[in-house]
């Protein structure tokens, strides 16, 4: 799966002269994998497969990049492969949520990512499961893994991605009444221009920087 | 005072009627007008905001206590106070200058933010191996001086706050010369950022193993001073002992790592698990207690200073092995191009490089410039790498769309993640043990809200 990037500075409509705006970068991004996965990966997703009769219908997609494990799983089923992993795969612990935005991706925008830790067996695991940014629901998985509170508070007030069953989403971070997910990408980073010496340096987001 | 005597105006103490019965303000610090209208209630039930401007909070936290009496029945802490978008800054930062960011979010702990930020980098970039082992090594050591730096500071503010004023004295005396230390090292006491992509930002300067070693024994002796103070004392026991508690059940279900964890006798630690940096080259041991309270926590940090002098002694005997050998990774496509050297001036860059770029090499020039303003391009793709910091498991969650500057950063913060347990550590208990329950948490709030 790659991607392709096109111009060299972050901001367009400069006048950039240098004709390295028209440059076209293609992005390899890691793809899915083929089993032998290596590791304990193969023994994992053997019992996962065994203890979860519908993985391979929850289970989009599984990669093994740079030695971590990822298993992209149907967001409806989150809480069903979370519960399974817990209580007959021994992943004890859940160690939070990391949203991801990506606005070009229609239909899947937002990304949570949750990484999983069995102290048992000294392995880990990460789920991957997106969302639309015009129905922004995940299952929440405070009932499996009670650590995830504040965790999807945090995700939720950054992305907007609304944990279904949570038991009080609410802000954590960003004041109760604030306008916008600051996390995403559409939302600026913000930032004046500063001025000294008659020169002036504008603020982080329209600086020229290189993709 | 009679309720009629209560319509009189008090700037302190206002009542209001609600659906659930009359409401009592307090503002000011009249309780004698609060607690002659209370006499009169039938009902006592106290909400309190705890913070966040409150010297025992360990900074800007809120806690929202309900009390009956003196027994908390509900604690909601409420963060935020200190939310600086360090993860969204740093989107608009090359990868390197992600150190900067980083290192200032658990201010008493910036070698752990910024080697869990570059051990991330490293595993995306591929280059995990080749970090040279001297850099490795002074990783180790400086992680370890910092681990003392920051139980020293949980070690006296706790004690502090629970009302003991001594051991703070000798905690921050103790603190003071890691500092120094770091000072000498890396220019900075704290918010260094001398971890950097692919080694460290310097070597270590000269003469510094030997004072380090002097360092090493003045600990030594002077944790002693605040074993003697705390250890076994009557009234700092009966103030630690059975408080806080959290078993093991508790704790994974709320996701607890670090001496919390530890404290319910289980020998979870990620320098002995899942090593990283060459750790499983030192020989330390993993201190456990099994009475699930604030006091066993403390008994875990103190013991912890030990292993982490330890370690140190083996850092230094590796590093005069290593003397002389690069700090910095060998790929010249990512390794920092300038080196620091100390001039009439003070420290800046080393002439020899300045002579080099400017004088005689055009093309060590465009290097040099393409680095430093462009940074370095990093393959597309995801990471996660945990280090044990002195709270538990920190961790970098980084994404990179192939570019220059990370997509998306995370940091699993495990002060946030603890700062959880509040509630379940305090509820039920007397609502000056809340005090205990957060100091043996050690929460610091710029790594809570980053």
């Amino acid at each position: 799966m790659s991607t392709t990037q096109e111009g060299m500075f972050g901001v367009e409509g400069t006048g950039d002269t240098s004709g390295y705006g028209g440059l076209v970068r293609s992005v390899a991004n890691p793809g899915s994998t083929e089993r032998p996965y290596g590791g304990y990966f193969d023994q994992l997703a053997d019992d996962l497969e065994r203890a979860y009769p519908d993985f391979a219908d929850a289970i989009t997609k599984v990669v093994v990049d740079r030695g971590e494990l990822t298993l992209h799983i149907k967001k409806e089923r989150l809480a069903e492969v979370a519960k399974v992993l817990r209580d007959k795969l021994l992943f004890e612990m859940c160690m939070g949520v990391s949203g991801i935005h990506y606005p070009e991706r229609t239909g899947s925008e937002l990304v949570a990512v949750y990484p999983l830790l069995s102290m048992t067996k000294n392995q880990r695991v990460r789920l991957e499961v997106s969302t639309s940014e015009l129905d922004p629901h995940i299952p929440s998985l405070v009932n499996i893994y009670g650590g995830n509170n504040w965790h999807e508070r945090e995700t939720f007030d950054m992305f907007g991605i609304i944990f279904d069953g949570h038991p009080g989403l609410t802000r954590i971070l960003m004041p109760d009444d604030w306008d916008g997910h600051p996390q995403r990408k559409d939302y600026p980073l913000g930032g004046i221009a500063v001025e000294y010496k008659g020169a002036t340096t504008p603020a982080p987001q329209n600086r020229r920087s290189y993709k | 005072m009679t309720p009629n005597d209560s319509k009189m105006f008090d700037p302190y103490a206002a009542t209001r009627e609600t659906t659930e019965g009359t409401v009592y303000s307090v503002t000011g610090g009249d309780w004698d007008s609060l607690v002659s209208e209370i006499g009169e209630a039938k009902e006592e039930r106290i909400i309190v905001n705890m913070g966040p401007q409150h010297p025992s909070t360990h900074g800007v936290l809120r806690l929202v206590l309900e009390l009956e009496g003196e027994t908390v029945t509900e604690v909601r802490p409420g963060i935020g106070y200190l939310h600086t978008g360090i993860e969204k800054n740093m989107e608009y930062r090359s990868w390197t200058q992600g150190t900067t960011f980083a290192t200032r979010m658990d201010y008493l702990g910036p070698i752990f933010n910024e080697t869990a930020y570059c051990l991330a980098i490293e595993k995306l970039l591929g280059i995990t191996n080749d970090i040279p082992e001297r850099a490795s090594i002074i990783r180790v050591l400086m992680m370890e001086l910092n681990r003392i730096s920051s139980h020293m500071v949980a070690l006296g503010t706790g004690a502090l706050e629970l009302g003991a004023m001594g051991p703070m004295f000798f905690a921050f005396r103790e603190r003071e010369m890691v500092l120094d230390a770091f000072e000498a090292i890396t220019g900075l006491r704290m918010n260094m950022a001398y971890v950097r992509p692919g080694g460290v930002q310097q070597d270590l300067p000269a003469g510094m193993v030997p004072r380090l070693r002097d360092l090493v024994t003045e600990l030594r002796k002077n944790f002693k001073d605040n074993e003697k103070l705390l250890v076994g004392n009557t009234i700092w026991m009966k103030r630690t002992e059975g408080i806080g508690y959290l078993d093991l059940a508790g704790c994974t279900a709320l996701g607890i790592t670090g001496p919390v964890l530890r404290s319910t006798g289980l020998p979870w630690d990620l320098r002995k698990m899942q090593p990283y940096c060459g750790y499983e080259n030192y020989e330390f041991d993993v201190i456990t207690a099994d009475t699930c309270d604030v006091y066993g926590r403390f008994l875990i940090r103190m013991a912890e200073l030990e292993q982490s002098l330890r370690i140190i002694e083996q850092a230094l005997d590796k590093l005069d092995a290593t003397e002389g050998q690069p700090v910095m990774v060998a790929d010249k496509k990512i390794a920092w191009p300038a080196q620091l050297a100390l001039g009439a001036d003070g420290l800046g860059n080393s002439l020899d490089h300045i002579r080099e770029i400017m004088g005689s090499s055009m093309e060590s020039l465009i290097h040099h410039f393409k680095l430093v303003t462009e940074g370095f391009r990093v393959p597309a793709g995801q990471v996660y790498a945990a280090v044990e910091s002195p709270r538990g498991e920190l961790a970098a969650h980084l994404v990179s769309d192939g570019g220059t500057k990370p997509y998306r950063v995370h940091f699993r913060e495990p002060s946030f993640n603890n700062l959880q347990s509040t509630s379940a550590m305090s509820e039920g208990g007397m609502v000056a043990d809340i005090i205990g329950a957060v100091a043996s948490i050690d929460p610091v709030m710029g790594g809570v809200d980053r």
